[in-house]
């Protein structure tokens, strides 16, 4: 392995200023972040361990009813706190879709929002790679790429950003704190990811230095607790990443919907909000041809980057039956196969 | 040899026969403990560390490598390439016996196939041998890599698997097709899968002068020691090769690969002992996998759903330099009976190291395709899956006309069947539904795998103390051979298991042949046999001959050794224990050796070959396409078994493999660079825990006195076939789509709403 330095910082201040110079990165629990190391993907100078950081491990309801969510809270604790699981029922099911039990454990809040593509051709330090190296030419173009992007995309970059947490957060609005060289400041999560464009190297809106510290969910978040659910598609069962995921939300009222929050994973650069399809569900019967259109207005954009049409269909069902199932209700336990089309599978073994 | 402690609870002490006992493995203990010592835990002082650079490229040269800069790396101590590397005795392009492939150790600055070792770092520290392997930044000239099943120019291969002829003919299939009143003809592919045992081949090497001493966990201890010994033109004698635990093998660590030999080269490039562990990604190349198939069955039936004529063909592939042909036609030799077969195979040549034996080499891709073909076949008829097999039940081997050692194989059906609840199934596709709105779907398939011996010597001890032991070079790969093998060694010898000093897994110890082909405990086990009857004879004579024993006189077919003890047969009253017999003949101990090996009378005579049918329920989201295996049930008819609780893992095992083999298991394969884009266990998928159903294994009772002493039939791989089928076709009838490219995947299923 290149050698490197390593840094554990007393203070979020101390952090931001060992990780402003080049070559320097975050660690939080490495669980995607020393893979690529050792695979030769991200060869850092520097990492700046920020697992030691007093008072990022919270998770708090502020005054106003927002929640504050530390960085450093790892996924499963998350995930098992009662109260959020309850408010935010989506985002929990997400959450333990996720990789398996043991990564779950480790990975941190930050560190899941900023994990890298999972793209083949990024891992591979032999192919061809904008995101890995600005303007080397992308080998996933005309490569094995069934799971790539079909929204969003670009020609110098087909990758998806794979992670399941991100997609209910969008659907609900989710603010990110970043602490950075002057100060804090707060930005939408839909705002810190960015589409390839012609710079798929830049992934997110983060300066050097600039440290996610928490992640808040508004007030109105909690108005959807009742309906919401998230869906993934995958390979297996368990422990294995979206084709096509999405996360539906909806505040019903006297039998229509008030408002509709959806978003879908595994399809985009990004986590992808699907405002059109929000739009045509305002204020209408929850009905199967209305879930049908918002699928179709979900994904008019899409087109395949490869061997992956399959994706913007497998898209539309998701929508819809993400949907359906948020009308239908959130169920009162998360299920034992949480996330899965297995889900009401009676028996299930847990993932 | 570490000190084995193997724990055997005072619940399993049974007094009599242990074949037979639900014994849970003995050295379950020191790996749960983390005491079991695999290869890439030994430490000799003063070892370092080599990490093998492996090619980039698929074909071409290296044209250059920075050893210079490697070497400038703190702790780096040298650099193996091909200029700078200890001389073989032997060119390890000469293929001197069959069992011997082409491996790639430095000889040339060729390039054949990606993840090709190209140069071995050795340094101080694994960290420091890592970014040495990274600071030499190969470059290359690349030639456009060979990959896929149309790569070039086809051609027949000489033989396929080991030694199998690559056509076979019964009757007039062409006629048979013809006169057919119903007929298919379907092409099925399977992808290249890597075996992916969970401890990745590993070697520690220490030479001292000449003499030579190796960790490295081997399938075959005997081929392994040969092998070293003509490529480092040394003694057999002077090669100690201790091979105690395996982390699975699968086959891929049979037969001694490049990367080994890699870590002897290097420890003798320095001068020290040297470890040498492959990476994840560094298993897909150097190490064998199974290869792809393209394969087509034309299949015809008269107007009642006879067989008139079954057609298989297998297209496969072979690296560019060797050759091992995967034998998947053969599948169509021993299930159905018809009265025209032909089974032809043919290649082309591609960039990837050369394809091996991986758990059922053949059978495992040929059941896949025949027991989908079946199925189809089944279907046109229109008649129940089971119902058509039993129509087509091969009374004697279709392709030979031989009778069977012993086939169960209908008693298999019946109990798999009941078991499963088969009957209840509809014969439409798409019909079923579970009260969540799923499809549902039920599937069957047959398995069979020969019944095969190879060569084995075992030596077998009793001792004045009333205690015996049991030495062979077996080789326990997780499948319970400290277990199983002993409790057959403890029956030989008369002895409770705990008296027997059973020992295993070093190349001091007799030959135990391959750990292979489901072969290990028939062949193994009848040494041991022999063994023990031999000494449990001399044992007997010290006391039928010495007129001051109970025995006198009784002559040696006349006692029976149980429980430390000798017996007169025709009067349990009468007799004497081992420590008495010692004791009074003055000697402290008696030895004796026997072998094992196949029968060739019996294997001219007769057809030899486990059997089992697999019931597979799925269920399929009608519009999403995910596929979730929830039930399965397998019964195996297999000679006599063991360690019935041994043997139902190995099926669990196998039964786990067919489901991965249909539904997740494929090398994503760059069409243009011929690089394997998921070498890493996170995207290659298998099943994990929450794909597993609960498995329901049935052993069925099957008595054979022709496959030897023992009547033992393998189980090692059987279980792979007839299971992936089984998915297959479950998946079918739940969603009325034909899938016949594997693995199955999502947007096959979603043609339909
Ligand atoms: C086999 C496997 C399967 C997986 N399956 C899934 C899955 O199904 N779904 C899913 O969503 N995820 C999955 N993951 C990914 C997993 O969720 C991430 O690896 C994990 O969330 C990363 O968190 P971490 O704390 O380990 O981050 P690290 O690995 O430490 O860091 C990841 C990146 O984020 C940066 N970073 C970390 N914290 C901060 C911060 N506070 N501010 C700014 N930058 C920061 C780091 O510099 C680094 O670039 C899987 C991972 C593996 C290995
Ligand atoms: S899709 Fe993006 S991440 Fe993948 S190879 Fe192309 S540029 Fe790199």
């Amino acid at each position: 392995m290149k050698p490197f330095d390593y840094i554990r910082p007393a203070t979020v201040a101390e952090a931001v200023a060992a990780a402003v110079q080049p070559g320097a990165v975050y660690l939080a629990a490495g669980t995607n972040l020393l893979d690529l190391m050792k695979g030769g993907v991200s060869r850092p100078d520097r990492l700046v361990d920020v697992t030691h950081l007093d008072g990022l491990d919270g998770i708090e309801t502020l005054a106003d009813g927002s929640l504050r969510i530390g960085t450093l809270v790892s996924n499963a604790d998350l995930a098992h706190d009662a109260n959020f699981a309850k408010s935010y029922p989506a985002v929990a099911e997400a959450l333990l879709s996720g990789a398996s039990a043991q990564l779950r454990n480790a990975a941190t809040v930050g560190g899941n929002l900023l994990q890298r593509t999972r793209c083949a051709y990024f891992y591979d330090t032999a192919s061809r790679c904008n995101k890995r190296e600005a303007g080397l030419g992308c080998d996933a173009r005309d490569g094995e790429n069934r799971t790539h992007a079909v929204l969003g995309w670009s020609e110098s970059c087909i990758a998806t950003h794979p992670s399941d947490f991100c997609v209910p957060l969008l659907a609900l609005d989710a603010v990110v704190e970043i602490e950075g060289r002057n100060g804090r400041r707060e930005i939408a999560l839909d705002a810190l990811h960015r589409l390839p464009a012609n710079t798929p190297e830049r992934e997110s809106a983060l300066e050097p230095g600039d440290l996610v510290v928490a992640v808040r969910l508004p007030p109105a978040a909690r108005g959807f607790a009742t309906h919401a659910r998230y869906l993934k598609v995958r390979e297996r069962t368990s422990y294995a990443f979206a084709v096509v995921s999405a996360a539906a939300a909806l505040r019903i009222e006297n039998g229509k919907v008030a408002e509709a929050r959806l978003a879908l994973g595994g399809v985009a650069a990004k986590p992808w909000r699907a405002r059109a399809a929000e739009d045509v569900l305002k204020g209408v019967t929850p009905t199967a041809d209305a879930f049908q259109e918002a699928a179709w207005r979900a994904l008019t954009d899409a087109k395949p980057s490869g061997d992956n049409a399959f994706k913007i269909e497998l898209a539309r069902r998701i929508v819809v039956r993400a949907l359906t199932l948020a009308a239908a209700g959130t169920p009162a336990r998360i299920p034992a196969l949480p996330a899965s089309p297995f889900a009401s599978t009676s028996g299930a073994i847990h993932a | 040899m570490p000190e084995l402690n193997l724990s055997s609870s005072p619940a399993h002490l049974r007094h009599g026969s242990n074949i037979g006992q639900p014994l849970t493995r003995r050295d379950g203990v020191l790996k749960v403990k983390g005491q079991a010592t695999y290869a890439a835990d030994n430490h000799p002082p003063g070892m370092l560390f080599a990490v093998m650079a492996v090619a980039s490229i698929a074909r071409g040269r290296v044209t250059s490598l920075d050893v210079a800069a490697a070497k400038r790396h703190p702790g780096v101590v040298d650099v193996m390439t091909p200029d700078h590397k200890p001389q073989l005795a032997i060119d390890p392009e000469i293929k001197t016996n069959p069992f011997v492939f082409r491996m790639e150790v430095l000889q040339s600055d060729e390039v054949r196939y990606a993840n090709q070792p190209i140069a071995v770092v050795i340094a101080e520290t694994l960290e420091a041998a890592t970014e040495g392997a990274v600071l030499l930044a190969p470059r290359y000239e690349t030639l456009p890599a060979l990959v896929g099943l149309d790569a070039g120019e086809s051609y027949v291969p000489p033989v396929v698997g080991v030694g199998n002829p690559t056509e076979n003919h019964l009757g007039d299939v062409e006629a048979g097709l013809t006169a057919a009143e119903k007929q298919i003809d379907a092409i099925y592919e399977t992808p290249p899968q890597y075996h992916n045992a969970m401890e990745p081949h590993a070697i520690v090497a220490a030479w001292n002068g000449d003499s030579l001493q190796i960790d490295m966990p081997t399938q075959g201890l005997m081929l392994s020691l040969a092998r070293v010994a003509e490529l480092f033109g040394i003694a057999h004698d002077k090669i100690h090769i201790r091979s105690p635990f395996l982390g699975g093998g699968f086959g891929s660590k049979g037969l001694m690969a490049g990367p080994p030999v890699l870590g002897i080269m290097a420890a003798k490039l320095v001068g020290k002992p040297v470890k040498l562990v492959l990476r994840r990604e560094q298993m897909y190349g150097p190490v064998g996998h199974r290869a792809p198939t393209r394969q087509r069955l034309r299949i015809g039936t008269d107007g009642e759903g006879r067989l008139t004529a079954l057609d298989h063909h297998a297209r496969t592939v072979s690296s560019t330099f060797d050759d091992f042909y995967e034998p998947a036609a053969d599948a169509s030799h021993t299930l159905y009976a018809s009265p025209a077969i032909r089974t032809s195979h043919d290649a082309v040549r591609v960039n990837t190291g050369t394809p091996l034996f991986m758990r059922a080499p053949g059978e495992a891709t040929g059941s896949i395709a025949l027991e989908s073909a079946i199925d189809e076949m089944a279907w046109a008829c229109g008649m129940d899956p089971l119902a058509f097999r039993l129509k087509n039940y091969a009374e004697v081997e279709p392709i030979t006309g031989k009778p069977f050692s012993s086939k169960a194989l209908r008693a298999c059906y019946e109990q798999g069947a009941a078991r499963f609840g088969w009957a209840k199934r509809s014969l439409q596709p798409r019909q079923m539904r579970d009260d969540a709105g799923l499809l549902v779907g039920w599937g069957m398939g047959t398995a069979t795998f020969p019944a095969l011996m190879f060569q084995a010597e075992a030596r077998a001890v009793l001792r004045r103390d009333g205690s015996g032991a049991m030495e062979i070079g077996a080789h326990d790969m997780g499948q319970g051979a400290w277990t199983a093998l002993a409790q057959i060694a403890a029956d030989e010898l008369g002895l409770d298991i705990d008296r027997v000093e059973f020992k295993a897994g070093s190349s001091d110890l007799p030959d135990a042949g391959i750990a292979g082909g489901s072969a290990h405990t028939a062949t193994a086990g009848a040494a041991i046999h022999s063994a023990g009857a031999a000494v449990v004879a001399k044992l007997a004579d010290l006391a039928t001959n010495d007129e001051r024993s109970p025995l006198f006189g009784a002559g040696n077919a006349g006692v029976i050794a149980r429980d430390g003890r000798l017996i007169r047969r025709d009067d349990e009253t009468r007799g004497e224990s081992y420590v008495e017999i010692l004791a009074r003949a003055g000697v402290a101990e008696v030895e004796a050796r026997g072998t094992g090996a196949p029968n060739p009378a019996a294997m001219e005579e007769y057809a030899m070959h486990a059997h089992g049918a697999v019931f597979a329920e799925v269920k399929v989201d009608p519009e999403l396409g995910q596929v979730r295996v929830t039930r399965m049930v397998g019964a195996f008819a297999a000679g006599r078994i063991v360690n019935p609780h041994l043997v139902k893992s190995q099926l669990f095992g196998g039964m786990i493999w067919g489901m991965s083999f249909a539904l997740h298991e494929e090398a994503i394969t760059d069409r243009r660079s011929g690089r394997i884009m998921n070498a890493n266990l996170g995207e290659y998928h298998i099943p994990v825990n929450a794909d597993v159903p609960p498995l329901d294994v049935i052993t069925v009772e099957e008595h054979d006195p022709h496959v030897n002493a023992l009547g033992i039939k393998g189980v090692g791989e059987i279980g792979i076939t007839g299971s992936a089928g089984a998915v297959a076709n479950a998946v079918w009838h739940a969603t009325g789509v034909r899938v016949r490219r594997f693995p199955i995947k999502i947007e096959e299923l979603l043609t339909q709403r």
